[in-house]
């Protein structure tokens, strides 16, 4: 069972005044304390969890954000931030007396900067749009999660969220080039901006992934990119996932990296093809999209090369886009595997965690064997360029207890990444779903070395708290330094 | 007299920190020492040397990953990659002979604790896009880690990037991992003779925003090609644009062609392969230009690429700095005397465009007396104390070097 923080009762008895002063900040529309307008911001798109916020504001100027963020601080007020709630790890999941502070408001491009390849726009506004305002120029924006149509940017920012292409493009936090944000206390700062690096820490790479705990970010610098000259795409099919996986080694060992490499099982492909018909072969184990772009002279040439390298890997499928209409068709399938899934099943829980590619026949097998184990199917969708497996479990809520068989065996699969040397996320988030597995990946030490990042910025831990961390030390206690004079001898090193 | 310790292994570390923080003996972090003479000026009387943490531990070119033990050579990390065709793309320049020191003595801790980047940082990212994990020990003198050896390494928050760029004052790392990409099968660049500095910039501009996936843009003013060991570049007499691309054979050779059609509008252009491209390059990534007058102060200006043109000539008029412009204009490297009026008003240009300068070579006494790292809003430097005072409270680690 998950437990959030305690909720303070001295806040919740509070609730009228503090909602006036709120609506002293923020005029009109923009707090709402009834129960009917609370309820859409219950849960994010991790549907398990479920909390009414004592409050929710949405706030329309960056001085609005401040000052609510300055009151909560000086009131002792848990603060939540939130984009569209598409999150898949509950990092939007509200507290019972926390604000809930929706920046959906913030929907404006604010610079389109050609001149410097990039774009400055406010944090509500949604990945796609982003691509869609300069896509008329040949530009666009790499970063493309699944969600795109209904993610904000500042969510993007807060996940470090990544998409299909982020094997040659980056994640969201290498496509980023600087952030406003309001701290806790109000003050707002700027990191980075349209130039590279920074002038001392990197305070912008620590922001982004940081799922919403340091800081409100209140704008964003995205980096531009010009769009290929073509793209083309090859669907394969193998007798094996042991084959795909290893045409992928094959693919980037011998120095092709696509802008595209996705995989899914044989649950996944049945699936997909049931909902979209995109044609998939449905007599495979495995089927690879590796899409190629770049000049049509590179895109032809390096077609050619992941052809053989696939046939020489025991390929018994391979079709290569020759239209765009053909290559968005092959695509079709694996942008809809979720809802596909989700046709076949009455829920589904969708996992993300990364493992070393190499492991991945290893890892499906265990992961069948769970599957009998708990009594529940799982098909396979996977970011196989960098090792981001996105298992689905499939179950029925209304079972009694299939959900909490469905989280154990989301965890066990978790935990069997971190043993072949990956890790608990890919893309995710930890949120409050992968909290209390953090055990699994980092020693104690670890974790409070992290926390202590969190008290440099958010010394009374009011933002965001009871994600990502398992357990909350208070910031005085984690500052204390265990070593005392005396106790430790001078090390036996070589001395020069 | 400064002593030094010589830790070799990741509990050695440990022990020679947690020694240090009981008697409060703060320590120099050095692995190769290339970088000794970049940031203030230490004044520890004991040295933490790590060279004797060397070796890789892992090398997979399928996953795209290495991982090494702290202060192994880069060297011997980039000949490995080389035996599978690889690179560190983010091509960590090699400062050694900037600062009057041997080529090739530097380590991949130190490249990556220094956030370097090459000409590739436009496409490929600086160190910081290819850490994907570490071990180390932090000032408060215990071991912690982050990140992972995948390349989507992250959870809970990303410290790799916190600690490129750190300069070792936040913790020793023994272990690093970083991403490893494959190296371009072939290269050319394309130069354009005699333009000015803004002309130039639109030059750059040009190809960075075509679909040529242009992975260096430099301009070279002529008494800075002059210096050049390439003739196409020394010999016009002229400045010097330079554009390159990389990859697969058959592309290279098609966006080649098209940048010259494009950059012909500005004038006759001109291609470099193979050698003279890498020769080219490694100047530029190197500073080798002005590696030859160890007096004056080197500076480092990361400024939006659109804004470098605006204020260069009153920067150059009034410091009488030589300068060059790496990453399609958004890096400016300048030389100048070594005194505080030309430090502020390359700071004063810094600020004008959102910016910072870094004061990378320059004689004990300017980096004593001016900021090394460009001085930030109040809010950001408190935010940065506090950072530190969480990672290294009793200050044994590099203290003051970024201050
Ligand atoms: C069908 C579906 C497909 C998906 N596909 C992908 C995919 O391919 N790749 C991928 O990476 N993710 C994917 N996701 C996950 C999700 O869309 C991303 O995590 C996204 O970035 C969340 O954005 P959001 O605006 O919805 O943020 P929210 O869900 O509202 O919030 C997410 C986190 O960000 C914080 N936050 C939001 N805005 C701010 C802000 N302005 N300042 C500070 N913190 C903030 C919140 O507190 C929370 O911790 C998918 C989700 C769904 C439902």
């Amino acid at each position: 069972m998950l437990t959030m923080p305690d909720p303070d009762r001295n806040v919740l008895g509070r609730r009228d005044e503090i909602v006036a002063a709120l609506r002293a900040i923020v005029p009109g529309e923009g707090v709402i304390d009834d129960e009917t307008g609370r309820r859409p911001y219950e849960c994010d798109g991790l549907t398990a969890y479920r909390q009414l916020p004592m409050v929710v504001v949405l706030p329309e100027t960056v001085e609005q954000v401040c000052a609510v963020l300055r009151y909560c601080q000086g009131a002792g007020i848990r603060v939540v931030p939130r984009g569209a709630g598409t999150s898949l790890s509950g990092g939007a999941l509200p507290l019972e007396d926390g604000v809930l502070l929706g920046l959906g408001k913030f929907n404006r491009i604010l610079d389109i900067d050609y001149a410097n390849r990039c774009a400055v726009v406010q944090p509500g506004v949604t990945n796609l749009a982003i691509t869609q305002a300069v896509q008329q120029d040949g530009f666009y924006y790499a970063p493309d999660p699944s969600s795109q149509i209904a993610c904000t940017i500042g969510g993007n920012v807060a996940e470090n969220s990544g998409g299909v292409h982020c094997l040659k493009y980056g994640l969201t936090t290498n496509n980023v080039l600087g952030v406003q944000m309001a701290m806790m206390d109000g003050t707002l700062i700027r990191l980075g901006g349209k130039h590279l690096d920074a002038a001392g820490y990197d305070l912008l790479g620590l922001t982004v992934g940081s799922e919403g705990l340091l800081g409100v970010v209140t704008e964003v610098t995205v980096r531009l990119l010009k769009a290929p000259e073509t793209m083309r795409a090859l669907l394969i099919g193998f007798p094996s996932s042991a084959a795909a996986g290893a045409t992928v080694g094959a693919i980037i060992g011998s120095g092709i990296v696509p802008a595209g490499i996705e995989m899914m099982d044989r649950p996944a492909i049945h699936a997909a093809e049931e909902f979209v018909h995109a044609g998939y072969p449905l007599d495979v184990e495995a089927l690879l999209i590796v899409e190629l772009d770049g000049p049509a002279a590179e895109v032809d040439h390096l077609i050619e090369r992941v052809d053989g390298l696939a046939r020489g890997q025991g390929a018994t499928e391979i079709r290569v886009s020759r239209t765009e209409e053909e290559r968005v068709a092959f695509w079709a399938g694996r942008k809809n595997a979720f809802p596909a899934v989700g046709r076949i099943s009455p829920d589904y829980y969708c996992m993300d965690g990364t493992i070393p590619r190499a492991r991945l026949p290893e890892v499906l097998d265990r992961m069948n064997e769970m599957s009998a184990h708990y009594g529940l199917r799982v098909a396979n969708v996977f970011h196989a360029g960098d090792g981001n497996l996105h298992p689905l479990i499939l179950y029925d809520a209304n079972v009694a207890g299939e959900l909490e068989r469905a989280e154990e065996f989301g965890a066990d699969i978790l935990k069997l990444c971190v043993e072949v040397g990956g890790v608990l996320t890919g893309e995710h988030g930890v949120g409050v779903e992968k909290r209390d597995l953090m055990g699994e990946m980092f020693s104690e030490d670890d974790l409070k070395q992290q926390q202590r990042v969190k008290c440099a910025f958010d010394p009374d831990q009011l933002l965001n708290p009871g994600k990502v961390f398992p357990r909350l030390h208070r910031c005085a206690e984690l500052g204390r330094v265990h070593i005392h004079g005396g106790q430790t001898r001078f090390p036996d090193l070589p001395r020069f | 007299m400064t002593e030094s310790l010589s830790p070799r292994s990741h509990d050695d570390i440990l022990d020679a920190v947690r020694w240090a923080v009981a008697e409060k003996a703060p320590l120099e972090v050095v692995a190769g020492g290339t970088k000794r003479g970049w940031g203030k000026p230490l004044r520890t009387n004991h040295v933490l040397d790590l060279s004797a943490l060397a070796g890789i531990r892992l090398y997979e070119p399928e996953e795209l990953i290495l991982q090494a033990a702290a202060a192994t050579p880069l060297a011997e990390v980039e000949a490995a990659l080389a035996q599978s065709s690889q690179q560190l793309a983010f091509e960590p320049p090699d400062f050694g002979p900037l600062f009057g020191r041997p080529a090739g003595r530097q380590t991949l801790g130190g490249a990556l604790m220094a956030n370097l980047a090459g000409p590739r940082r436009i496409k490929a990212g600086a160190a910081r896009d290819h850490f994907l994990g570490f071990v180390g020990v932090s000032g408060r003198g215990e071991t912690f880690k982050s990140g992972g050896r995948v390349m989507k390494n992250v959870t809970g928050y990303d410290l790799c990037k916190l600690m490129a760029g750190s300069f070792g004052t936040l913790g020793v790392l023994s272990e690093v991992t970083v991403k490893v990409l494959p190296a371009g099968e072939k290269t050319r660049t394309v130069l354009v003779c005699g333009l000015d500095d803004e002309p130039a910039a639109a030059a750059m501009a040009a190809a960075l925003n075509s679909s040529h996936e242009v992975s260096g843009a430099a301009h070279l003013p002529a008494g800075i090609a002059a210096q050049s060991a390439v003739g196409y570049v020394r010999d016009p007499g002229t400045s010097v644009t330079a554009v390159r691309v990389e990859g697969p054979g058959p592309s290279v050779e098609h966006r080649c062609a098209a940048l010259r059609t494009l950059l012909g509008a500005w004038g006759a252009t001109e291609e470099l392969h193979g050698r003279n491209s890498a020769a080219l390059w490694s100047e530029v990534r190197d500073v080798s230009y002005f590696a030859e007058e160890p007096m004056r102060a080197v500076w480092r200006l990361s400024a939006p690429p659109a804004a470098a043109a605006g204020f260069l000539p009153g920067l150059v008029r009034d410091t009488g700095a030589d300068h060059f412009a790496d990453w399609g204009g958004g890096l400016v490297w300048l030389s100048a005397s070594p005194d505080e009026a030309a430090a502020d008003r390359i700071r004063v240009a810094a600020d004008s465009c959102g910016g910072h300068a870094t004061l990378v070579r320059g004689p004990d006494a300017l980096r004593a007396a001016v900021p090394v790292f460009q001085p930030q809003p109040a809010p950001v430097a408190a935010l940065s104390e506090r950072l530190r005072e969480q990672f290294d409270p009793n200050g044994v680690l590099n203290p003051g070097r970024m201050g």
